[in-house]
């Protein structure tokens, strides 16, 4: 099994907004080949190479060669050592912003 | 496992910022939807949250910009580092039509890494907002 990565390693890896953004296009878009995301990156084909050995490195994408292209598919799952504490923490504030909501009818009175 | 992590949740309110203000920073409020407290709307006032389970948070103000920001740290010291938490909370009002939109960003760093905090911020934000929306398509 997979050595779970790092959250330092997956923000290090997304701080970057074009690898993010390439990142993001992988998970809306389905697998794609690195020419398809470079028509949309805004940088040129050895740049989008690079970032994506970079988000395969973090687990972040998959790739698949066919023939002379190789294909990327994001692979979301990646990103569950940094939801575990978002979720939680989150359902912490969702409970408390429930009691906020109810002291500010109250407030009304 | 390492502890850089931050969370985001939003929430719009009924009621006008002016209102969601008072409850954020006036202590007997705070209590009634948080945690007791001494807190202080005044930059660099250092105060507790005290929790129902025991726990006792450290808190200082960093930012106050009355009926639009409030950020505070929100420090649990613990000698277990799986327990002990440095963090930021940001909250952020932004009024709307029916109301006011209220964002509570909290951020935590690792206690060698605070002082990049202030650099990263802005970047972090900007992340979070999008991977909120990459999470919902994934």
């Amino acid at each position: 099994m997979a050595k779970p990565h790092a959250p330092d390693a997956l923000f290090r890896t997304l701080a970057d907004p074009t690898r993010r953004a390439i990142f993001e296009r992988l998970c809306r878009g389905g697998e794609q080949s690195v020419a398809a995301l470079t028509a949309h990156a805004g940088v040129s084909q050895p740049a989008v190479s690079k970032h994506l050995g970079v988000l395969k490195r973090a687990g972040l994408v998959r790739d698949r060669p066919e023939g002379r292209q190789i294909h990327y598919s994001a692979q979301p799952g990646a990103l569950a050592p940094l939801l575990d504490w978002t979720r939680q923490m989150a359902g912490f504030w969702e409970a408390r912003f429930d009691d906020l909501d109810d002291l500010l009818k109250r407030m009304d009175q | 496992m390492s502890e850089t992590r931050a969370v985001v949740v939003e929430r719009e309110f009924a009621h006008a910022p002016e209102k969601l203000w008072r409850a954020l920073t006036q202590p007997h409020l705070i209590e009634a939807w948080l945690m007791k407290n001494d807190f202080a709307p005044a930059l660099g006032h250092r105060f507790q949250l005290r929790g129902e389970w025991g726990g006792v948070l450290d808190c200082e103000v960093l930012e106050i910009e009355p009926e639009r920001t409030l950020a505070y740290s929100w420090n649990f010291a613990h000698e277990d580092p799986a327990y002990d938490l440095q963090s930021v909370v940001t909250f952020t009002l932004i009024p709307t039509p029916a109301g006011t939109l209220l964002r509570m960003e909290q951020a935590g760093f690792r206690p060698e890494q605070k002082q990049a905090f202030g650099g990263a911020h802005a970047g972090w934000k900007q992340f979070f907002e999008q991977l909120d929306r990459v999470l919902e398509q994934a």
